[in-house]
């Protein structure tokens, strides 16, 4: 086959074939395109999102490690104390093999993070997938899918001992083709502990460790640049299999080795594109070239040929760079933990990563035009043209002229799209390592970090992501998301200090799609920028589509913070009752538009999401944060989907917690449900004894923030007064809906 | 007192094991699985994880483990060892304790927190305790349904040597609140010396206010030796 | 008439398979020489009522590739024999 002919199969274009030729200035081999395809899809290279990426902030004085430096970004907790961590998506691999693809996601988010240096301290995973509890084949395949993605985060997790604290789950008939499995990683390190994938120092030599490279995921970066189609399953390369003990040899194994002083030059793990990618990455940052010898690299199968062993993606691989002369130390290390360490090749002055095999040179590439110089696109944008008619929202074409808010609240509670995680969350260890304050299931999760001199830090952590809203705005969608997060943050007395994103979005050749990428970069760029929240990177998933259409715009964002000094960290559920409950911020409800309540209980995606307010939003940050530094606060819990009162009912699903009775304002001309179940932004309801009402309400208005007491906690039911509805609910009643709605879907 | 923890390579409660340890003032050295002594002072700790990746059966390959002949003679000599979760099914499969674990009835790996009955003061590990006291301890295992002949459930019976049960939040040992099907409600057991424990539960998750309980101290207090404060 | 069925589920050969590296492992530690390598399976016995013994292997076929085994990553083998 021609040299072109081969690079359009490989998904190429003919102008970047062009660009490849000259840059080599010679007719590439089949080695060499193969690097190419890989290295240039979208997964690698992010040809189609570069120049909106561009957009995000990225500095600030946390941030100790940029966006695109290295496999993770990193700031600064304070007391010498760091936190690396990343979000990356395995969408594709799990809706094919959804156990494998969940776990290889969680072990390529580990070497991300444990690559910096960092010992891995918690996971983090957002799921989303069709409805569970639809009839025929869709409903069983999607329990299927959740089972199999449940279980695989649950077997990697547990085993290399990282503790999965919190996440998100959910169900949409948007992500029926297509699931979403984006997952964390937060790493703890010392700031001199920050290490770089840089190959540096001619003559140094390249160390391959961990498993044997087999013909695993053979390109599967160029497979996760593609829309799903019903072929899929067929062309599919081989299923990359997880191992998560070999992971967690490899982990401690990479940090016994980074504690021997002034030994290792630079680390990268083998992801997407393994060998390939590992060697022009570590060069090209390094300023210098690679040269390696693929007899050397330990193989699983025999008659591999160089192309595959340059592109296979094995998991549970290491690229490792030490100073000359230390080989012994690295041989030794790895020994001890059992695992290959094999010296592949050495550093060259010469800029190109030159591969050989049996002494023949396979392939010549300039590492910077292999790793740097993709294309960057500028893709067509266009407002969707049904935009304008999806957010049209005619509340008396849907709701009932009675509310029948009783019956509503009792569907909302039985349904899995709001039920109790706890099904999930029991199946992973959220505990190991002694750092988890609190369990899963509250706003944020609460991690422990010993500080460098001893005594401890308190790290928050959430993952926020809601295709919903971003469907019917995805400007404000966005915006709303990082606003949420922070909040979420708040909740916990934490201030932000990094952010990471997972753009999943269709097929970006679609101008109607890349609008909504564009829209949505834009709208967390905004608030990101207003809450001094540096983006330091992640991850972007496109082609997010199956013959149904594409998912909805859907970014995920991980917002990672530090618990302020002086903060007593609250549950976000009732205890015992006899408390004032407080809403703090403001008393619009933002109206109905994209809200959950309209599409699980009238069946209706429409309207858009309220404005959001970051202004007061801030502010009303910095009051929560101060709130909890006082005493006499029980608990807190953010107002987000399914708007006031779902999040007053989720304050009353604590174990022992007691019911509340609340008056809400329905203001003049808007609708009971809407102040109910409306989804706008900045509020947070809290719960505090008697005595502290006054400081609050004290605070608040130095804050400049709204404080209204709406109720008490206490007695057995959930009352309300909202307008003309006047409705009670038995606590104990919804709570045993939330917490079997979803085992029933997923059991039976 | 000073207490040996087994370090397998996939063992992932080794830091917390001597963290709690420290935390309860004791003493706590990592013994990696490859070396082959274990001071006659010390007490041992074979900690939760997944010894060697466990994916054959769990523990099947941690007891040919170069340390094991001496995790073997401590314990004939009489030392306390303790198994916990990942441990006490090495334990089993190394033959000191009797019978085996098994899959979880309900198949799923379970996380979550266990009430156990506490079945006997008579060990060195339930010593801080009275019969029927009901504890609260964390359980993280997939693999943790006590499975045993009759006759050695028996004598397991007969002799006391069930330490502690899944019981519900009221003491009550009742089939509801058994999270993996264990015969009998097993959580822990003994050997006939007493000085050798297994038991699914992680007492060393539940030393300190903030990790949600301090129910694990005296199992751990007691192994070391240490008697009930009064 | 009962029938046996004995369906033996395995990776097909490029699929990594961890389980029998880590035996194989365990193995060369204990000394045991010359393994060359494990690969670990299922095998699952199904007793049945039978009928029409083209029928009943077609259904079988079917089961093992729809439940049994994940094509993706498996193979499996059909073994069906009279008698319980």
């Amino acid at each position: 086959m021609k040299a072109k002919e081969f690079a359009l199969k490989l998904g190429l274009t003919e102008q970047e074939y062009g660009t490849i030729e000259k840059g080599l200035g010679r007719e590439p081999n089949e080695n060499e395109l193969g690097m190419f395809s890989v290295m240039w899809s979208e997964h690698c290279s992010y040809k189609n999102t570069r120049r909106e990426l561009r957009k995000f902030p990225t500095t600030g004085p946390a941030v100790l490690v940029k966006a695109g430096e290295e496999n993770a970004g990193v700031v600064d907790a304070g007391d010498g104390l760091a936190l690396a961590y990343k979000i990356e998506s395995h969408n594709h691999p799990s809706a094919v093999e959804p156990f494998q693809g969940a776990a290889t996601g969680v072990g390529g988010i580990l070497r991300d993070i444990f690559t910096m240096g960092a010992r891995p301290v918690a996971f983090m995973d957002s799921l989303r997938f069709g409805r569970p509890e639809a009839k025929g084949e869709a409903g069983k395949r999607t329990r299927s899918l959740i089972h199999g993605v449940v279980s695989g985060i649950s077997h990697y997790g547990n085993c290399v001992g990282v503790p999965t604290v919190g996440g998100e789950l959910v169900f949409d008939p948007a992500y029926e083709g297509n699931p979403l499995v984006n997952v964390f990683c937060l790493g703890t390190l010392r700031h001199d502990q920050i290490r770089r994938g840089a190959a540096k120092g001619v003559g140094n030599p390249v160390f391959y460790v961990g498993a044997k490279t087999g013909r695993d995921g053979l390109a599967g970066a160029a497979f996760a640049s593609r829309d799903l189609t019903e072929e899929s399953k067929a062309d599919r390369p081989a299923v990359q299999v997880g191992d998560p003990f070999v992971g967690k040899l490899l982990f401690e194994a990479c940090l016994d080795l980074y504690a021997r002083p002034d030994l290792v030059v630079g680390v990268q793990d083998m992801g997407a594109a393994g060998l390939t990618c590992s060697t022009c990455e570590t060069a090209s940052r390094g300023g210098s070239g690679i040269e390696i010898e693929l007899d050397r690299v330990p193989q699983r199968e025999t008659g591999m040929t160089p192309y595959e062993i340059l592109l296979s993606e094995s998991q549970e691989r290491m690229l490792i760079i030490v100073h000359k002369g230390r080989e012994k130390e690295l041989k030794e290390i790895f020994a001890k933990w059992g695992l290959d360490a094999a010296e592949i090749g050495y550093v060259t002055e010469t800029g190109k990563v030159v591969v050989k095999a049996g002494g023949k040179v396979v392939a010549a590439v300039p590492a910077r035009l292999l790793a740097d110089d993709a294309p960057v696109y500028e893709r067509e944008a266009k407002v969707p043209a049904q935009l304008a008619e999806k957010q049209k929202l005619d509340l008396k074409k849907i709701l009932p002229d009675q509310p029948k808010v009783k019956e509503d609240l009792l569907k909302l509670a039985a349904s899995p799209a709001t039920g109790s995680r706890r099904w999930v969350w029991n199946q992973y260890d959220h505990m190991v390592g002694l750092r988890t304050v609190g369990k899963p299931g509250s706003d944020a999760a609460v991690l422990r970090i010993e500080k460098p001199g001893g005594g401890w830090v308190h790290v928050a952590m959430t993952l926020d992501g809601n295709g919903r809203w971003c469907a019917q705005d995805p400007r404000e969608g966005s915006k709303a998301l990082v606003a949420e997060a922070c909040r979420n943050l708040a909740c916990a007395g934490a201030v932000p200090l990094g952010l990471t994103d997972n753009l999943n979005y269709g097929n970006p050749h679609d101008p109607e799609i890349f609008w909504q990428l564009r829209e949505g970069v834009e709208g967390m760029a905004d608030a990101c920028r207003f809450f001094d929240l540096p983006v330091t990177g992640g991850n972007v998933s496109l082609y997010n589509q199956s013959p149904a259409g594409p998912i909805h715009p859907t970014p995920v964002v991980g917002v990672v913070g530090k618990v302020e000094d002086g903060v007593r960290l609250v549950p976000g559920v009732f205890g015992k009752g006899g408390g004032v409950i407080l809403l703090l911020g403001t008393q619009d409800s933002g109206g109905l538009g994209a809200s959950l309540y309209l599409q699980e209980i009238h069946g209706v995606l429409a309207g858009k999401l309220g404005k959001v307010d970051l202004a007061t939003e801030k502010k009303l940050h910095v009051l929560m944060r101060g709130v909890l530094k006082l005493t006499g606060v029980r608990s807190v819990h953010d107002v987000g989907e399914g708007g006031i009162l779902w999040a007053l009912a989720e304050m009353t699903f604590g174990e022992d917690s007691a019911g509340a009775e609340v008056a809400l304002a329905c203001s003049q001309g808007e609708r009971p449900e809407e102040a109910l179940f409306g989804e706008g932004a900045g509020r947070i309801l809290v719960e505090v004894e008697e005595e502290t009402v006054t400081t609050v309400e004290q605070l608040a208005k130095e804050a400049g923030v709204g404080c209204h007491q709406i109720g008490k906690s206490g007695g057995a039911d959930l009352q309300i007064t909202c307008g003309s509805v006047k409705e009670r609910w038995g606590a104990r009643e919804l709570r045993k809906l939330f917490t079997e709605s979803l085992p029933k879907a997923l059991e039976g | 007192m000073r207490f040996a923890v087994i370090q397998f390579p996939g063992s992932n409660c080794d830091q917390d094991c001597v963290h709690a340890l420290q935390v309860l003032g004791q003493e706590a050295r990592l013994v990696w699985h490859q070396e082959t002594k274990i001071d006659p002072e010390e007490g041992v700790i074979l900690p939760g994880g997944f010894s060697y990746g466990d994916y054959l059966r769990c523990g099947a390959i941690a007891r040919f483990s170069p340390i094991m002949p001496a995790v073997k003679a401590a314990a004939e000599r009489g030392q306390v060892v303790v198994g916990i979760c990942n441990g006490f099914q090495i334990l089993c499969e190394a033959g000191l304790l009797p019978g085996a674990l098994t899959r979880n009835e309900g198949l799923h790996f379970r996380c979550e927190k266990a009430y156990l009955r506490v079945e006997t003061p008579a060990s060195p590990f339930t010593s801080h305790y009275v019969t029927g006291e009901t504890l609260t301890i964390p359980i993280a295992h997939g693999e943790g349904c006590y499975r045993a002949s009759p006759e050695i459930l028996q004598e397991l019976e007969a002799q006391q040597r069930v330490l502690f049960r899944y019981c519900n939040a009221e003491g009550q040992v009742v089939p509801e609140a058994n999270p993996n099907g264990s015969s009998h409600n097993i959580a822990g057991i003994c050997n006939a010396q007493r000085n050798v424990l297994g038991m699914m539960p992680h007492p060393e998750r539940c030393c300190e206010v903030e990790m949600g309980g301090t129910d694990g101290r005296g199992i751990l207090l007691g192994a070391a030796g240490i008697g009930r404060k009064i | 008439m009962k029938m046996k069925a004995i369906v033996t589920v395995t990776l097909k050969p490029s699929i990594l398979d961890p389980q029998g590296e880590a035996v194989a492992h365990a193995l060369q530690n204990m000394g045991v020489k010359g393994v060359q390598s494990v690969r670990i399976g299922k095998h699952i016995e199904l007793e049945i009522e039978g009928g029409d013994e083209k029928a009943l292997r077609a259904k079988l076929e079917e089961i093992s590739k729809e439940l049994l085994s994940n094509p993706v990553m498996e193979n499996f083998h059909l073994d069906l024999r009279a008698g319980g």
